[in-house]
């Protein structure tokens, strides 16, 4: 099953991948290859994809794929359930964070915690060990302990719903973890701690795949590779210039010289 | 076997009815009011719009016998896992009253909480005013049935100013035998001017046995009194659950009442809220769990008979399997109940595609200056936030529960006991998960 040793596989292979939203086709032939310690960004035009390929990635129902693979660390990703995708290191900051009135954050996060730990061979935390744990991560956030009292995002500002991604992919510790317009909404400081936040998880083990409309975010998180999707399919890609680039005369350039 | 009529079998079995004797004549005079009643009312059709969704031929057809005598050791009682160390606490055995599995410890001095029966032979005088009185059935034939034959039951009178400092809990145990089994429980609760108490109304059975409980509950709330009354009702599978609960709360009182139905074969309960005097306050909340082939059928009546009253309701039901489940819910503000100001809610969680509900909020409003307000509504678990779960790692039968639990946290999360609490809500989340178990 595995092709290449674990140091020269890739942690993300994306070939050929076409997929729907609702039956209707997005995305049309998407490749990209991302390895461990990498960080891509994924820009584009509204329309063109990008929440598609995060919601296709995380296994989201309503989301087909018709054509292509997608292996995480050489397995097939699209035949597993959207729980196991988690537990196995692959975590989605949602673009639009669910409100779950009556579930507490804590609890909910701890759950979360112990499910992916159980399935990593970890041990449980109890509720101490737990709460200490998520004490230091809230730190990286600046989350307070009130909002970990309340229900998941019930009342969240725009930037406390954001943190609180971070906060879970902080307890988590995904292996790949995709940003999906984590920018969306947010102020400058709220950007700037949300980008402290997942730079501080950064590192050799683990990926990034960070998907906007806006290069302001790659300001903050600097990327490795940048790419431009359009029409479902990646047009462009390059390096962090690229972002520079596209901020600065926007993406008509791109979908023209693609349809040249 | 007869093939006499089902209304036959119970006026014939009343007849024979032997606990009657020595009673005081009050008593006898309303038994046999209640079961001419009966015998002219007849067991309610689907012609009836109050029977519309439950069908009264399943309960009438069994030919129930008299709940046999039973004995229940304090080991059974324990098994149950009710948190009767709470307070004092009185427990009733296939309606009969069982002195050694019952306490009074911890009870007010001044308050009484006895049987019925026993009140009955010491100071019925006590009884007269009240038992049966708040409590109609001239339009509810098994009402009329329970004041008919209900023989024992408990007595709650809390006097003036007295607040309860535990809450008194009232253990109603069905044990089924080989025959289907009938029971008739009363409650009586008086709470004088300015009293506050916290009863706990607990329905149990040891057995899946078919098993009819006909219970008629009638609390009285004086002046400024404060009445706070959590029924739990967690009978299994073979029981028959029929509940007439009716209060009234004079002026400045407040009840509130928390129901929690974790299913019957069959339950109905009927619950009847009256505001008799100015400025009374009454809360109805409830939560109906319904799974497999269970039924519930939830009806309640507001009733703003005087100015400046509050009613708030709000129920809620989680239906799981081929259950059904039904909330007709009536508010009604009479002439004479200006500046009343009353809400109503219905919120059912369906789990499957197979579960049926049938939701009818109602008012009536003959007062011009009030403030009403009603709504229902019938859902599934949102997907979004099922998806928002999954994806942090949650399996699909734990974020159902942790969702299914958050849906029912609006009425468990003011339930006045967190023993309790955590009781109903690990009920709540084993009775839907093993349906969801044996869907699968």
């Amino acid at each position: 099953m595995t092709r290449e040793s674990a140091s020269e596989r890739p942690m993300l292979e994306i070939r050929n991948l076409h997929a729907t939203a609702g039956g209707v086709p997005i995305l049309k032939g998407i490749d990209l290859v991302i390895r461990a310690g990498e960080v891509h960004a994924i820009m584009g035009p509204n329309g063109s994809g990008k929440s598609t390929l995060a919601n296709v990635l995380a296994g989201k129902p309503g989301y087909a794929v018709t054509a292509g693979e997608v292996l995480f660390e050489g397995r097939d990703l699209t035949a597993l359930a959207p729980e196991a995708r988690a537990r196995e290191g692959i975590f989605l900051a949602f673009q639009y964070p669910v409100e779950i009135p009556g579930v507490s954050n804590m609890y909910f996060l701890k759950q979360a915690a112990n499910a992916v730990r159980a399935h990593r061979g970890m041990e449980e935390l109890d509720a101490m060990e737990f709460l200490s744990l998520a004490r230091e991560k809230m730190k990286l956030v600046e989350m307070s302990e009130a909002l970990m009292s309340r229900a998941i995002n019930e009342g969240f500002s725009g930037g406390e719903k954001k943190r609180n991604e971070i906060l879970q992919m902080a307890v988590l510790e995904p292996r790949l973890a995709v940003l999906d317009e984590t920018d969306s909404g947010l102020d400058i400081d709220a950007l700037r701690i949300v980008a402290n936040g997942v730079n501080a998880l950064r590192g050799p083990a683990r990926a990034l795949l960070v998907i906007t409309h806006y290069q302001r975010l790659l300001d903050f998180i600097v990327p490795d590779r940048v790419h431009v999707l359009s029409g479902g399919r990646i047009v462009k890609s390059g390096g962090k210039e690229l972002a520079h680039e596209l901020e600065a005369k926007g993406y008509g350039w791109i979908e023209k010289e693609a349809a040249a | 076997m007869s093939d006499a009529s089902p209304e036959r079998h119970w006026t014939e079995s009343f007849a024979a009815l032997e606990a009657r004797a020595g009673e005081p004549a009050w008593l006898e005079a309303a038994r046999k009011a209640a079961i001419a009643r009966f015998a002219e009312l007849g067991f309610p059709t689907r012609r009836h719009e109050e029977w519309k969704y439950t069908n009264a031929a399943r309960i009438a057809k069994p030919r129930w016998r008299p709940a046999a005598e039973a004995s229940v050791t304090p080991a059974a009682l324990a098994s149950l896992g009710l948190p009767l160390a709470e307070g004092p606490h009185l427990v009733f055995v296939n309606g009969r009253f069982a002195p050694a599995l019952s306490s009074r410890d911890g009870l007010e001095p001044g308050v009484t909480a006895a049987s019925i029966r026993s009140m009955l032979a010491s100071e019925p005088e006590r009884l007269e005013p009240h038992l049966a009185r708040t409590a109609p059935f001239e339009d509810r034939a098994f009402a009329a049935l329970a004041a008919a034959f209900a023989t024992d039951g408990a007595f709650v009178s809390v006097p003036s100013d007295l607040a309860l400092a535990r809450p008194l809990f009232i253990v109603f145990l069905a044990v089924p035998g080989a025959q289907p089994s009938a029971a008739h429980p009363r409650l009586l609760v008086l709470a004088e001017r300015g009293s506050r108490a916290l009863v706990v109304e607990l329905y149990a059975a040891l057995g899946d046995g078919a098993q009819l409980t006909n219970a008629l509950g009638e609390v009285v709330v004086g002046e400024n009194a404060s009445v706070e009354h959590l029924k739990l009702q967690l009978e299994g599978a073979g029981a028959t659950h029929l509940a007439h609960f009716h209060t009234r709360v004079e002026r400045d009182g407040r009840f509130q009442s928390h129901l929690v139905s974790l299913g019957a074969a069959l339950a109905r309960h009927d619950v009847v809220g009256t505001l008799a005097g100015a400025g009374a306050a009454c809360a109805l909340h409830g939560l109906y769990v319904a799974v497999d082939g269970q039924h519930v059928d939830n009806r309640t009546t507001v009733d703003h008979g005087a100015p400046h009253g509050t009613s708030r309701e709000h129920y809620k039901g989680i239906l799981a399997g081929r259950s059904h489940g039904i909330f007709s819910g009536k508010v009604i503000v009479r002439r004479d109940a200006q500046k009343t100001d009353a809400q109503q809610k219905n919120d059912n969680l369906l789990l499957s595609g197979e579960a049926e509900v049938d939701s009818k909020p109602q008012l009536e409003i003959e007062a011009d200056d009030v403030r009403c307000s009603h709504g229902s509504t019938i859902g599934q678990l949102d997907e979004d936030a099922l998806f928002y779960l999954r994806a942090r790692g949650l399996d699909p039968r734990e974020a159902s529960g942790m969702l299914t639990r958050a849906f029912a946290a609006q009425i468990t999360s003011a339930i006045p006991s967190a023993a309790l609490r955590e009781r109903i809500e690990g009920e709540v989340l084993a009775r839907v998960s093993g349906a969801a178990g044996r869907a699968a």
